[in-house]
């Protein structure tokens, strides 16, 4: 048999067929609001008006109770840790050296958490209830984006006992 | 088939680009005016919900997972989901009903069509490994189906014309439709070709929107008090992915679920009729056995304006809503998915 | 009311991590016909299709089904196709059952699958979105920060989750399709597998597979002409909540709270620890199986680590009630199948045909599958008696 004809009777196992779709995404109103202040070194969430938690980013609706926020409410800077995990395997398309601190945070006066990385402190000292503060890049680097924050980093204050982290406060 | 009130059912209007809003912002509004126009606070007061909607219509997967978010889904809710036309998410309903686990329902559908290009995206239904990598579109396979058609004679292009003269005319009294107005079949026959057979205007548009429904046993929309119109019977059936394999100048599919869902057990007033191109209004009319005597697409069909993934259940709604309002007594809807109508349903509704 | 429903044939692909042997249609196409010769049917025996999947994007394809008919014996007969994240491989199954117990079916098949190798799972689960920073590190990087959770709360072991890690490894070991083959692997190999997500371990979390799994479920006359035993559906339960929403009760959700209690009291269970021989329920992490021992109520609140590390839930250690006698989805996970195996393994070892991981005289067994962020649940019960 001529090495053509080996070849030509190589078992087939797939086919290269990539896949290019392009999409322009539009962010929702809630979150190109708060983006538009995140662009300002803002953070800005919604209230629901029927259940009174305030929700950071606002997605334009409470889905606990279904309906539109509009109400916004600044928040500082300041967060309490609820959970973290550190991770070893980078992130695809990310500067960032593993291991690193991914935390859920809640913002002072939110009652939902978001992610976001957290550093200046060892990994192992980091814990739940811990308090953190934003760390925000240099306002020229500002953008429609979270990134702004380059991360959050502890701050010298008392541990929030777990159970009170998020909880909405009786006003 | 127990007989199941359609009860309530809204529509937004067909926009070409919902510019900023996003999914939960897109069906909101039609949840809470469709459960409002009964009287129910949220999903917790109907015993199922279920959805339609595709992922890759706004290239982001899992797409439906914030849809929960408009629905006040806490306490947890009896819910679920269809990667389908929203007239499919009220079929799994309807068994749910016949089987006695539930007595209400609440439907809804939703498409953001305007992020990609929709054609080009649906290239993507077809076999991976022959048809799409080939990138053939939708408009391109449904030129196919036309081109047949004129060939075999079964139509002409002037008869094309008709349908999209009609579905503008009737348009002009629905406020939802994007397309409308009067224009003559001669008119449009001046067109060019876009893609050979197909001008521009045999081709639905591309819209952005939401739709929802509210359904329950007879015994409950009674309890309710609110007038509905009964669906008697659906059925749907699916065809080959392969067009070599089919004639594409019928639908055997439509015949097939028109037949079990008894569309021929009565006159019909109307019928709603999910046709995205002209030639396909035709071929449909004929499948579902439909004489002269029925009023095609009194909304404009989606001719005028089509909600991806909610354009089936639309119709159903379109159709229902009529009869609740005594314009007609019997109609029957169609919905479709895939490409040269591949897969369709078909509902007979009555007056209760 | 509702007809009676049983499942009357099974058929599972071997799991692995590509299936270059098949396309998309055959691999289906072989689960499929397994659950046909399982049940010595053919395709014309067959009313309808229902398939279930996860993402679209997992394998690049716009609405697979419309293409997948062909090689189901679907043409003519009507197609649905379910999708519910995660859990869909289980809320799959239920729509399909519901097909039958509405009276308006009397017979039909139903499958999922994944065939993730052919796309980038990875891509299609975290390609950057433009509005939120781009963090996602996979699934484990968002449900270790809630194990952590519950590690906190009840001052669980760390040994707990390697020692699921092992026990659904050896259960796997006796399962020839699972996709992990590790019949000698020890807690010290798992503690010292890389850390990816602490506290997650590589071991401690699920492969990808290539994989489909089928079933064929009939009406109660057909099912009592079957060949084979049927395993008859006691109880079906859905529930779903929203992703994230304030004081939101992540460690122990409550839809799988209501999830549980709504099939429970269906098949008459009231002790589930007591009434089940066994279960198969959706583990993705080993410590979610602590963690859904409480969920489910199979262990006090606090007490599902314990639970684990005495060997209950272990065929090796002669456990009172074996979780994921197949092993699990630590040891088999094409995504779109992974909650219907779970379902399909309940329904084997009911009817006695689960081979060398069988629990002797199984009567009545759990399927559970949850999917998105721990918010959408489905669950099975089905029994070797119809009542
Ligand atoms: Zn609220």
């Amino acid at each position: 048999m001529s090495d053509a004809n080996k070849e030509a009777l190589e078992p087939i196992t797939g086919i290269e067929s990539p896949v290019y779709l392009d999409y322009n995404f539009t962010a929702g109103q809630a979150t190109a609001r708060f983006l538009t202040k995140v662009k300002e070194g803002k953070l800005v969430g919604q209230r629901c008006p029927s259940c009174r938690n305030v929700y950071i980013p606002p997605r334009g609706a409470c889905a606990a109770c279904g309906v539109a926020t509009n109400e916004e409410v600044e928040l500082p800077h300041k967060a309490t840790v609820q959970s973290f995990t550190i991770v070893y395997i980078p992130i695809p398309g990310n500067p960032i050296k593993p291991p690193y601190v991914i935390a859920n945070l809640v913002v002072d006066g939110a009652n939902i958490s978001f992610l976001h990385l957290l550093s200046e402190c060892k990994n192992e000292d980091v814990r739940i209830g811990m308090r953190v503060e934003a760390k925000w890049k240099d306002p020229s680097e500002w953008g429609f984006a979270m990134e702004n924050i380059q991360y959050f980093a502890p701050i010298d204050e008392p541990d929030v006992p777990a159970e009170e982290i998020g909880r909405l406060k009786d006003a | 088939m127990r007989d199941i009130a359609i009860v309530s059912f809204v529509q937004s209007d067909c926009v070409r680009d919902a510019g900023a809003r996003n999914e939960v912002e897109l069906i909101m509004p039609v949840v809470r005016k469709v459960l409002d126009n009964v009287g129910l606070e949220s999903a917790q007061n109907v015993d199922f919900t279920c959805s339609g909607s595709c992922d890759y219509l706004q290239g982001a997967a899992f797409a439906f997972v914030l849809g929960v978010d408009a629905l006040g889904a806490v306490p947890p809710i009896k819910e679920s989901h269809v990667e389908m036309d929203a007239a499919w998410a009220l079929y799994e309903a309807v068994l749910k009903i016949q089987s006695g686990q539930a007595e209400s329902a609440l439907l809804y559908g939703f498409g953001k069509s305007s992020p990609g290009e929709l054609p080009i995206v649906l290239s993507q239904q077809l076999d991976p490994y022959y048809l799409a990598p080939l990138w053939l579109d939708t408009v391109s396979s449904a030129a196919l189906q036309a081109r047949a058609m004129l060939d075999s004679g079964e139509i002409t292009e002037r008869e094309m014309a008709e349908v999209v003269a009609r579905s503008r005319k009737n348009a002009k009294s629905n406020p939802h439709a994007q397309l409308k107005g009067d224009v003559s079949a001669d008119e449009l026959l001046n067109e060019p070709t876009y893609l050979s057979p197909l001008r521009k205007h045999d081709c639905c548009p591309v819209s952005d929107g939401a739709c929802a429904m509210v359904i329950a046993t007879v015994e409950q929309a009674k309890k309710w008090g609110k007038p509905y119109a009964v669906l008697k019977g659906i059925d749907h059936r699916i065809e080959s992915a392969h067009f070599g394999a089919r004639d594409l100048t019928k639908s055997p599919s439509t015949e097939a679920a028109a037949k079990a869902a008894g569309v021929a057990n009565g006159p019909i007033d109307i019928a709603e009729i999910y046709a995205p191109f002209s030639h396909q209004e035709i071929i449909l009319k004929k499948a579902l056995g439909l004489g002269d005597d029925t009023v095609i697409n009194p909304s404009g069909g989606v001719l005028a304006g089509n909600l991806m993934m909610a354009s089936g259940l639309s119709r159903i709604g379109e159709v229902a809503m009529r009869i609740i309002n005594g314009e007609c007594k019997r109609g029957v809807a169609h919905a479709t998915s895939g490409h040269a109508l591949q897969q369709n349903l078909v509902a007979v509704l009555e007056g209760a | 009311m509702a007809e009676l429903a049983a499942v009357v044939g099974i058929g599972q692909t071997k799991y692995q991590t590509k299936h270059k042997d098949v396309s998309i249609a055959g691999l289906v196409r072989d689960a499929a016909f397994k659950a046909l010769q399982d049940a010595e049917l053919t395709w014309d025996d067959i009313d309808a299709v229902i398939v279930g999947k996860a993402p679209d994007m997992f394998e690049g394809m716009v609405m697979p089904e419309l293409y997948l008919t062909d090689a189901l014996g679907c043409n003519g007969k009507p197609m649905l196709r379910v999708h519910t994240a995660g859990s869909v491989g289980g809320s799959t199954a239920i729509v399909a059952a519901s097909y039958v117990q509405s009276g308006m079916f009397k017979r039909i098949l139903t499958v999922t699958y994944e065939k993730q190798s052919e796309s980038n799972a990875m891509w299609a689960l975290s390609n950057a979105q433009p509005f939120s920073p781009h963090l996602n590190a996979g699934a484990g990087g968002f449900f270790a920060p809630i194990i952590r959770e519950y590690m906190r709360r009840t001052q669980a072991s760390p040994e707990a989750g390697i020692k699921v890690a092992v026990k659904d490894r050896l259960h796997g070991a006796r399962n020839p399709l699972a996709h992990l083959q590790l019949p000698n692997i020890t807690m010290k190999e798992v503690e010292e597998s890389p850390m990816l997500w602490e506290p997650l371990r590589f071991l401690e979390s699920c492969p990808s597979s290539d994989g489909a799994c089928a079933l064929v479920i009939s009406n109660e006359e057909l099912a009592k002409q079957s060949p084979k035993k049927p395993a008859w559906i006691r109880g079906t339960a859905m529930r779903s909540e929203p992703t994230m929403y304030a004081g939101r009760e992540e460690v122990s959700p409550r839809a799988g709270i209501d999830c549980a209690k709504d099939v429970y009291a269906q098949a008459g269970v009231t002790n589930p620890r007591k009434d089940f021989d066994c279960a198969e329920v959706y583990v993705p992490f080993s410590w979610y199986e602590p963690m859904w021992l409480e969920n489910l109520g199979f262990a006090e609140k606090g007490e599902g680590w314990k639970m684990t590390l005495e060997g209950a839930t272990s065929l090796d250690d002669n456990g009172d009630i074996p979780w994921n006698c197949s092993g699990g989805v630590l040891s088999s996970n094409p995504i779109g199948a992974s909650g219907m195996i779970r379902f399909a393994e309940a329904a084997r070892q009911v009817r006695g045909d689960a081979g060398d991981h069988q629990v002797d005289g199984a009567k009545l067994a759990l399927g559970h599958a949850y999917g998105g962020g721990a918010q959408f649940f489905a669950m099975w019960v089905v029994g070797s008696e119809k009542a």
